[in-house]
């Protein structure tokens, strides 16, 4: 019998230009095709792709960051207004109230991490029965439409005849009104927020686990480590980079709450002024209130802290993700 | 590597084995229970789907109705222009992953495999809108469909998702990571760049392209934000926005719209579960640069 190898861990032997910087070893080596170029053949695979992303993408980015810095006036036209649409949205309470809603929803979410964490090494530990059932189970929530799961979770957070508050009330917890509460209202999106990525985390980390090597725990075993201290002591270092990688992901889609929020309280409850993320703001002005330049400019704020909140958990990241 | 476990006396991997069992109670116990509650509202959901309005607003929770209402699922079809719904999310879906496929396999090929000028520019370009949240070109993107006339068509709802930046870099790094000999002996054949790309390079690609199709289709099934501004009669807005017109009516008949949500969900759940070692490998290693 012969061994098969993975096709990355065999160099490709001969590489003509042989004499240039050796790259990583786990990277197959670039070669480009011909030193003469490709003609036109490039543009003809490109165009297509650039030409679409240009115009429906790269543009309307410009066009925001113009729109930002002019007024909508009553019948459609618009006239510069220089920062005045970022002066008016920073002194705007529903800015700093949709950021503390929008925070609060991403807060909530992140504490699926850990749970993850430890339900994904659960699910990888060898030779586990049913392994591949709990992976739907838990990831089914993730694939489902957020528009139709909220339908349910509207009725589980019903204030009269909802599940949840007749749960709390077999142990004496009188639930509030959870759809129509300002606070309660988000946190109750929140809930759902974490149901539906859990599974996405802890498919991620399971994938990022079989990447740690069995002989560290063998020997582990071997010096007579517990479970608890291989889980704290190897597990959760060499995890870090997986774990960094869904702490990114589910911060920027935090950011991005629309449509749960939007299906689960409704576009006519009272109770969403007070309840709105940031995306939901960007929406009722763009597209209800109709305020073209206030919605751009409520855009770029949006941008501009997804980049910061991204850039300061990669300096974060030196601190405490372990690799090499 | 591998033989070492072989090579392990059979008593201690017996004895390791047993040990591991023995733990496995905890994790079936967690990871059951987790289970369970991960898919109790989608069993609630058909639960109410089939109960009457009075059972599903009873005080005390009503388990199992007393009489099955498939009549509710009945009732959808007249409360929503479903089959219109249905067959454009259809038609969204496929026309974006196809599109998709087509324009980030080429892309991404070019950039990872051909020279030409600019290359360097146009990608990062193109990989700069990763960074961008989508509304920052969401009401630019509206004007330009609106521009074209294409409000409350089929052509305005799938049109700025036929291209994809994570799709091009996704094929750009797959095609990266192959061996150049292929490409060279067909090349010595006197195959064209065309010819290489479509019979030999995007074969391999398969696995990367079953990940960009996944959530390309995913994302357009579910999608609810663009197909809400750009529809404003319900017989052209695909299910996502077409549920959401169900809530807010002051008199809701919950068990049709559950089984109206539920019916909606139901294509996509059901290829899940058909594909979902694939679909779920896909989206995890997708995760892993």
């Amino acid at each position: 019998m012969t061994t098969v190898s993975r096709p990355t861990a065999v160099p490709a032997p001969s590489t003509p230009d042989g004499a240039g910087p050796a790259g990583p070893p786990a990277h197959t080596p670039r070669r480009r095709p011909s030193l003469r170029g490709d003609g036109a053949w490039p543009w003809l695979f490109v165009t297509p792709l650039v030409a679409g992303v240009a115009v429906f993408y790269l543009w309307p980015i410009l066009q925001t960051a113009g729109y930002s810095l002019t007024e909508s006036g009553p019948f459609g036209g618009s006239t510069f207004a220089g920062i005045e649409n970022y002066l008016a949205l920073f002194a705007d309470p529903r800015l700093y109230l949709s950021l503390a809603n929008t925070l609060l929803y991403t807060g909530i979410v992140l504490l699926g991490i850990p749970l993850a964490v430890v339900l994904a090494s659960l699910l990888n530990l060898p030779g586990l029965r049913f392994a591949s059932l709990y992976r739907v189970l838990f990831f089914l929530p993730y694939v489902a439409m957020p528009t139709a799961v909220a339908m349910v979770w509207r009725v589980i957070f019903n204030g009269d005849f909802g599940l949840l508050n007749f749960l709390l009330g077999t142990v004496g917890i009188e639930g509030p009104y959870w759809i129509s509460t300002p606070g309660a209202a988000v946190v109750a999106v929140a809930i759902v927020g974490l149901w539906s990525s859990l599974g996405f985390s802890m498919i991620v980390l399971a994938a990022g686990l079989k990447n740690i090597p069995p002989e560290l725990y063998e020997a582990a075993e071997l010096d007579g480590a517990s479970r608890w201290r291989q889980f704290r002591a190897i597990t959760v270092p060499l995890l870090t980079p997986s774990i960094f990688f869904v702490t990114i992901i589910t911060v920027i889609s935090s950011f991005q709450l629309f449509d749960l929020l939007y299906a689960i309280l409704g576009s006519s409850n009272p109770v969403l002024p007070r309840s709105m993320s940031l995306v939901y703001f960007f929406y009722r002005e763009g597209f209800v209130d109709n305020d073209k330049g206030y919605a751009a400019a409520i855009a770029m704020v949006v941008f501009l802290i997804i980049g910061l909140v991204t850039a300061v958990q990669f300096r974060l990241q030196r601190r405490w993700v372990h690799g090499d | 590597m591998a033989t070492e476990s072989i090579l392990v006396p059979e008593g201690a991997r017996r004895r390791g084995a047993s040990r591991r069992r023995g733990s496995h109670v905890v994790a079936h116990v967690v990871l059951g229970t987790g289970g369970f509650i991960m898919a109790f509202p989608f069993l609630w959901q058909i639960i109410m789907s089939l109960s009457t309005n009075a059972e599903v607003q009873s005080v005390t929770p009503v388990l199992w109705p007393a009489e099955l209402q498939w009549s509710n699922y009945a009732e959808v079809f007249d409360r929503l222009p479903f089959f219109d719904q249905l067959q454009t999310s259809v038609l969204i879906t496929v026309i974006r992953t196809v599109a998709q496929i087509l324009f980030c396999t080429l892309a991404g090929y070019a950039f990872a495999r051909m020279r030409f000028r600019g290359s360097g520019v146009l990608l990062a370009l193109v990989l700069s809108i990763l960074m961008v949240p989508s509304q920052v070109y969401l009401l630019s993107q509206y004007q330009i469909i609106q521009g074209l006339g294409l409000l409350d068509s089929l052509g305005g709802l799938v049109l700025p998702g036929l291209f994809s930046a994570f799709g091009t870099f996704l094929m750009r790094t797959a095609f990266l990571a192959m061996p150049a000999e292929l490409e060279e002996a067909a090349r010595l054949d006197g195959a064209n760049p065309f010819q290489i790309f479509w019979k030999i390079m995007l074969p391999l690609a398969r696995p990367s392209i079953s990940v960009l199709a996944i959530t390309t289709a995913l994302w357009s099934w579910n999608e609810l934000l663009w197909p809400l501004v750009i529809t404003t009669f319900s017989d052209r807005m695909p299910l996502s926005a077409g549920l959401a017109t169900l809530i807010g009516d002051r008199t809701t008949d919950y068990p049709v719209v559950m089984a109206a949500s539920l019916l909606a969900m139901a294509p996509i759940l059901i290829l899940f579960i058909v594909l979902q070692r694939r679909v779920i490998d896909g989206l995890a290693s997708s995760g892993l640069k």
